[in-house]
């Protein structure tokens, strides 16, 4: 019983990291109809910059913000020098160049920086905090929830409470209309791109020092993870995201805890075969929503 | 098949075999001409190609964008291995065994492939290409996971020796190859029958416009799931050809970093051509062997880090070029004005002139009566 | 025919009194514009002129140019050839966007209602690039309400929820809360009961002659166009064969019988 609650609250914190990476991919498909397979690629690289300013200054504020101005650059600099340039009627270029993508930051990160990991030591301590005498979540997974939560909240208030996210959002699903109502669409995409990549980038610094440390692949398995949390709550969604992204981190923590890690991507697939065959535009699209 | 078109058809397939035909003795002849190392490289070219072949039908004509591909070609190195150790343990003839694997292979590869393609009908662009994704990242947990499928290491497979009557003239390198060509020109043959023949313009149809195809009598589902199929038999003997040139079959080699690359193959090569899809094969498995022999000269320390990833770069950025300046590809820039305007013709063109942005292209009807 | 829309007498536009004298500066201007394929143009060297507060009707077949007119106008394509001019600068060079915040307003055909926001959201977008202050910005969403009673009951609705009067109504005053001066309308009519086309059109004169705003109005329903429109442009093959009063369009039945079909 004792490891079930450990279990489910740790999953609950890697589930808040999976679902703020998930809301990520949303807010790119939502600005640019593009799925950002270089996402964990361009978030790594944000995070090295936080790891070598870390280093340099010793202090983890000056890191983050670091991760979320590289991220945001990164983003702008890919929307505007690549994704801008291919053609937008189908999802299927962006997708190939974004592959290109990651293949080129992950290989140049790995000639930089060669294959070994780099540790990340976490802020707070690993050990759990006892409620009642039984573990729940150590330290370092409560700040991570906490920073998930606020910026979930804040993204939330962004866009739903803002001018800015006003036009963020009639730009993603009528930008022509909104062009003729004198929103700067081409920038709102732009701004999307880098919100999103400093999501990301904020995602990946949460988990990294969860993990076996910094290394140019150490995004791949919470890309899949969050991939798989967008698909199943709807690219277009979210609060399917935040759901999702808390349903796969649980999944992941049981399976690990209690069978093996080997089984979790089984286990991932499983999940996902099953939703996107009950309902192949996600949990919260309306059926048949996505033809396009 | 439509009875007026029987004639030229037949005819056309006629031709389609012929050439076939024609270069699969050539590449026979061609395998004296090489050493035995250069022949194993022929020989994972061929196999590449077989799985290029499917994919570059897949996208280019369907749309469709599978990141699994690899998968695949696992199913069909699989099913060839479950199916010829068995039948070497009992005794039969290597040839037997090869037949009988290859059977195994088809068998595994198809079974996969039509699921995957049944999910795919259902699926759009992001969604396949994720679950895709999942499935090729999940390929090491169920090797190991699932009984018989030999853990990390994989399966051991037969050896195939070089028959009787050939033993004299060629070493088992050479023999391998001629096995990858044959089953090569009969894994792409078809699929080049269907890319021409009326299944092709169903395909492209169905990419083009879903309603529209579905108006004119094609059913989607039906179209996807076959040529996720005919594309996965393929791969499957693709893998099953792998398998007999490295006499073994594991999840390592049918890695993401691997199904990336049929990818990189196919776009390269130009998406729905299939001289492109081998030359694109070519590609991706000379290149980072071309880089590695290169880089050999260099101090342990960069030769570490640049093997393996410098290739990668290359690769990425050749996807990002292609895509972005270059959409024909390989196969549009080589083979001539004719084949250029033939991909454009494939192309959608937006109707207005092509400053104003792709979602405007309405065009006014012109007036059917006017006074 | 023409009294079927049930407006009130006093709404014939012909004898408007903000139609201004010949000598006034156009507050639109087309010239030798042409868009579409050399051998197929849609717009074939089209000139037209309307002047500030006017109410020009453009009507013609399906087919004869006046959707692909007015997205030209608005830039969403770009000519071959020709110039349009807003208050007589030339807009080559300004996007689509640029083109809306300097006050030249498009309400598209069909459902352009963004219908992911709700009616009070779509109102804001209208009036954001006007109005970048809070206060003020409501007032204006308010002056949105004010137009159509039917909105402020359903302010907090989604788009998708309205009823197409309901969206066209809701069109308009979206394109009217940031006070354009020129205003392009693609068949705002289509599909709309008598009495809805009666209460847009009647919006419509209202803002042209309350606040001198120009109109260029794209119209299959001819009676209700020319009931309020000062001027009738007909296009044919992408030309414009008719450039007359309204009233004299309207009066005229040999006119009216070779280029509006009835």
């Amino acid at each position: 019983m004792d490891r079930l609650v450990l279990l489910v609250s740790t999953g609950v914190a890697r589930g808040l990291v999976i679902a703020l990476f998930a809301l990520s991919l949303v807010i790119i498909w939502r600005a640019a109809r593009i799925v950002n397979f270089a996402q964990a690629a361009m978030a790594v690289v944000a995070v090295y910059v936080a790891f070598a300013l870390q280093a340099a200054t010793g202090s983890f504020v000056v890191a983050l913000l670091g991760a979320l101005v590289t991220g945001a650059l990164l983003g702008a600099a890919v929307e505007r020098g690549l994704m801008r340039r291919v053609s937008g009627r189908t999802p299927m270029p962006g997708m190939i160049v974004a592959i290109g993508l990651v293949m080129v930051l992950q290989s140049v990160l790995g000639i930089l920086f060669g294959p070994k990991h780099r540790p990340m030591t976490p802020v707070l301590a690993e050990t759990p905090l006892s409620v009642g005498g039984v573990p729940v979540l150590s330290r370092y997974d409560l700040f991570v929830l906490v920073v998930a939560l606020v910026v979930v909240v804040g993204l939330g208030v962004l866009f739903n409470r803002s001018t800015l996210g006003l036009q963020l959002r009639a730009s993603a699903v009528a930008p022509e209309v909104s062009r003729l109502l004198g929103v700067r669409v081409p920038r709102m995409v732009t701004i999307g791109w880098m919100l999103s990549s400093a999501v990301a980038a904020l995602a990946v610094l949460l988990l990294v020092p969860t993990e076996l440390g910094l290394n140019a692949h150490s995004a791949d398995v919470l890309f899949v993870h969050a991939f798989t949390v967008a698909v199943l709550g709807g690219l277009d969604s979210p609060a399917g995201a935040l759901l999702g992204g808390v349903v796969v981190g649980v999944l992941v923590s049981l399976v690990t805890g209690y069978a093996s890690a080997g089984l979790a991507p089984l286990a991932v697939l499983a999940l996902l075969t099953v939703v996107l065959l009950v309902r192949p535009g996600g949990i919260f699209a309306p059926k048949e929503a996505r033809t396009a | 098949m439509n009875r007026l078109t029987t004639g030229t058809r037949a005819g056309h397939v006629r031709a389609v075999v012929l050439r076939a035909v024609l270069l699969t003795a050539l590449a026979l002849a061609a395998t004296f001409a090489l050493d035995p190392f250069r022949n194993y490289q022929l020989a994972v070219i061929a196999a590449t190609f077989c799985a290029t072949a499917g994919l570059t039908l897949l996208v280019g004509l369907t749309g469709q964008l599978s990141l699994g591909h690899a998968v695949l070609m696992a199913a069909g190195g699989y099913g060839y291995a479950l199916v010829a150790a068995p039948a070497a343990d009992a005794g039969l003839p290597p040839a037997a065994g090869l037949a009988l694997g290859v059977v195994g292979a088809l068998v595994a590869s198809g079974a996969v492939g039509g699921l995957l393609g049944l999910a795919g009908a259902r699926l759009r662009g992001p969604y396949l290409a994720g679950l895709t994704l999942a499935l090729v990242i999940a390929l090491p947990a169920v090797a190991t996971q699932v009984p018989g499928l030999g853990k990390d290491q994989g399966l051991a497979v037969p050896f195939v020796p070089v028959p009787g009557p050939l033993a004299g003239v060629m070493v088992v390198e050479q023999w391998h190859a001629w096995v990858a060509i044959v089953v090569t020109a009969v894994a792409v043959t078809p699929l080049v029958v269907l890319r021409s023949g009326r299944a092709g313009l169903r395909m492209r149809a169905v990419h083009g416009d879903e309603v529209a195809a579905r108006l004119a009598g094609v059913s989607p589902a039906r179209v996807k799931v076959g040529a996720f199929v005919a594309g996965s038999l393929s791969a499957g003997l693709g893998g099953a050809v792998l398998a007999v040139v490295t006499q073994n079959v594991g999840p390592g080699r049918y890695s993401l970093a691997f199904s990336l690359l049929l990818v990189v193959a196919v776009v390269v090569g130009g998406l729905g051509s299939v001289g492109g899809a081998a030359a694109g094969a070519a590609l991706v498995v000379l290149l980072p062997w071309l880089v590695d022999t290169v880089a050999s000269g260099l101090p342990a320390d960069l030769e570490q880090r640049l093997s393996g990833n410098l290739a990668v770069a290359v690769f990425g950025a050749l996807l990002i070029a292609v895509t972005v300046a270059w959409p024909g590809g390989l196969a549009a820039a080589t083979s001539g004005p004719r084949a250029r305007l033939a991909g454009r013709l494939r192309r959608p063109r937006p109707a207005d002139p092509p400053s104003d942005p792709p979602s405007d292209s309405r065009p006014e009807p012109r007036p059917i009566t006017e006074r | 025919m023409r009294a079927a829309t049930g407006r009130p007498a006093a709404a014939t536009g012909t004898g408007a009194p903000a139609a201004p004298g010949p000598a006034a500066r156009p507050a639109l201007a087309v010239d030798g514009l042409t868009v579409g394929y050399a051998g197929a143009p849609v717009i074939d060297g089209l000139t037209l002129e309307v002047r500030p507060g006017e109410i020009v009707a453009l009507l013609g077949a399906n087919g004869a140019g006046k959707t692909t007119l007015l997205r030209t106008l608005s830039g969403l394509v770009a000519p071959r050839a020709g110039r349009v001019l807003l208050d007589g600068d030339d807009l080559a060079a300004t996007s689509v966007e640029d083109r809306a915040r300097r006050g030249l307003a498009q309400v598209p055909e069909g459902r352009s209602v963004v219908t992911e926001l709700t009616v009070e959201e779509n109102l804001e977008l209208g009036a954001l690039w006007r109005y970048p202050g809070r206060a003020e910005r409501r007032a204006a969403v308010a002056r949105g309400y004010d137009l159509f009673e039917p909105l402020a009951r359903r302010r907090a609705s989604p788009g998708h929820q309205l009823s197409g009067g309901e969206r066209q109504m809701l069109a308009l005053a979206r394109a009217l809360v940031a006070l354009p001066r020129v205003l392009l309308l693609d068949e705002p009519s289509l599909g709309l009961a008598p009495r809805v086309v009666a209460q847009l059109m009647g919006v419509l004169r209202d803002a042209a002659h309350g606040t001198g705003l120009t109109v260029l109005l794209a119209e299959q329903n001819v009676t209700s166009a020319l009931s309020i429109a000062d001027r009738g442009v007909v296009l044919s093959l992408g030309a414009v064969v008719v450039d007359a009063p309204a009233a004299d369009l309207a009066a005229d039945p040999a006119l009216r019988h070779a280029y509006l079909g009835f």
